[in-house]
């Protein structure tokens, strides 16, 4: 199946048609679950109207992970099978997912200024968003730092790949440092605890994160083929001539 | 056993090439100028530096371990020595390790030595200075063997220092919670400090993957 995907015209005349449709899913879902969100879910008890930043924070931290898992796998494929197209859906998707994994800080700031009494709190969670964030730059900072598009692609994904099997580690060692360096913060409320009335809005939300993300990657993807066509075409140009 | 000839020669040679021209003394310049300002900076009010001691000296030491990895692989790839390591009959891992092990023995050890006086001097209590020490000295193989990896990278790139640093910070992350952690309570509970072993842990991990992970990026640099 990734195969048949990974011939580049098939993928730019289904792009074709998926961008818009994946565009307007995502719109639709927005405008259904913002003002859900922010007029209509019912405020915490405890942390009152604060508490709709989540809808915001959670998706963009749960996609900020997932997105990065993507990558992984489409890392993978492009080592084994180097299939251009799967450099090229890594190679989109991360400015994405750096995008989501920021919103999910600022709005994590945001939060902890009016929950906590603190624009940044070292709570593990945080922490380790922080370090995806960082892990994000340096795969987009190799990316462009190397002229060679096969070398680069090669050298990102293992990158890519050691990052994933990082990131996890990191988690477990924050988590450890956190539980070292502060007693257990009693802000924390158990997520499971949830009422449907947020979980519901929240779910929503999630899923319009992930159809802005395929229509994101799509368009980015997009850009990427055109972008070595033309330069492909400029190579012919210049050796005609 | 050619092999360990090979790798020997590789170990004897970088060992060599660090010390000559004086290029491993810059971590040592490096470590030196940071904790003596940093005290400056702070204060002399001793419990203030007994407090941020341990954590500065695993800050800087992570520091002064990024000096050095710049010019690791790009120095062999620019002269041509790299390509001649593909051909050699030891494998590419091997060869890496062996580079790393000469690093970690031309920079980490002067820098774990370094640490004895600078951890007195920042109120370290003389019997702790030892296993901050040794802590610092394990630290550096998981800061060398992930160091590998970020060079390797970035080792086609000119004037790639901070691109390797910014690729290997989340790697240093781990260790350097550990260790920092660690070396905070050496003082109460020497080498049985909890995080320790967890430190010996990542260096473990840095060592065994790192030269693998090296190796598969120096691959795609050359040819």
């Amino acid at each position: 199946m990734f195969a048949w995907f990974a011939n580049p015209d098939r993928f730019m005349r289904l792009s074709a048609w998926a961008l818009p449709i994946a565009a307007a899913i995502a719109v639709l879902l927005f405008s259904i679950g913002l003002p859900w969100s922010f007029l209509f879910a019912p405020a915490d008890f405890r942390q009152g109207e604060s508490v709709r930043i989540m809808f915001i924070h959670v998706p963009a931290a749960w996609w900020a992970m997932g997105i990065y898992v993507f990558m992984g796998v489409a890392s993978l494929m492009g080592l084994v099978w180097k299939h251009a197209l799967a450099d090229v859906a890594a190679r989109a998707a991360a400015p994405i997912g750096a995008a989501y994994a920021a919103l999910c800080l600022i709005t994590g700031s945001f939060w902890g200024a009016t929950t906590w009494g603190t624009w940044w709190e070292w709570d593990a969670r945080l922490t380790s968003m922080l370090v995806l964030f960082l892990t994000y730059l340096g795969y987009i900072a190799l990316w462009a730092a190397i002229e060679d598009e096969q070398r680069a692609a090669r050298l990102t994904a293992i990158l890519c790949l050691g990052g994933l099997l990082n990131i996890p580690i990191v988690h477990f060692s924050v988590d450890w440092w956190n539980s070292l360096h502060q007693p257990a913060s009693i802000l924390r409320s158990g997520g499971s605890a949830m009422d449907a009335s947020m979980m519901q809005p929240l779910f929503l939300m999630a899923f319009a994160y992930l159809f802005a993300f395929i229509a994101l990657l799509f368009a980015g993807m997009r850009t990427h083929v055109y972008r070595r066509r033309a330069l492909a075409a400029a190579l012919r140009r210049a050796r005609a001539t | 056993m050619t092999m360990w000839r090979t790798v020997s020669a590789v170990f004897r040679r970088d060992l060599r090439l660090a010390w000559a021209g004086g290029g491993a003394a810059a971590p040592l310049g490096f470590f030196a100028c940071a904790t003596t300002l940093v005290p400056l900076a702070v204060g002399p009010d001793l419990k203030t530096l007994a407090l941020i001691g341990p954590p500065l000296l695993w800050v800087t030491v992570a520091l002064a371990a990024l000096m050095i990895l710049e010019r690791l692989f790009q120095a062999d790839l620019e002269d041509g020595s790299l390509d001649q390591l593909h051909l050699v009959d030891a494998p590419l891992e091997f060869i890496v390790a062996a580079k790393g092990a000469a690093l970690w023995t031309a920079i980490g050890l002067p820098l774990a030595l370094a640490s004895l006086p600078a951890a007195l001097a920042l109120q370290t209590p003389p019997h702790a200075t030892i296993p901050v020490a040794i802590g610092l000295l394990i630290g550096l193989a998981a800061f060398i063997g992930f160091g590998l990896f970020g060079a390797a990278l970035a080792a086609g790139v000119r004037r790639g220092g901070v691109l390797i640093a910014i690729l290997v910070l989340p790697f240093f992350a781990p260790p350097i919670i550990f260790g920092a952690a660690a070396a905070s309570k050496a003082a109460s509970e020497g080498l049985g400090a909890p995080g320790f072993l967890l430190l010996c842990g990542c260096a473990l991990a840095g060592v065994a993957l790192g030269p693998i992970g090296a190796a598969a990026a120096l691959r795609q640099q050359t040819g």
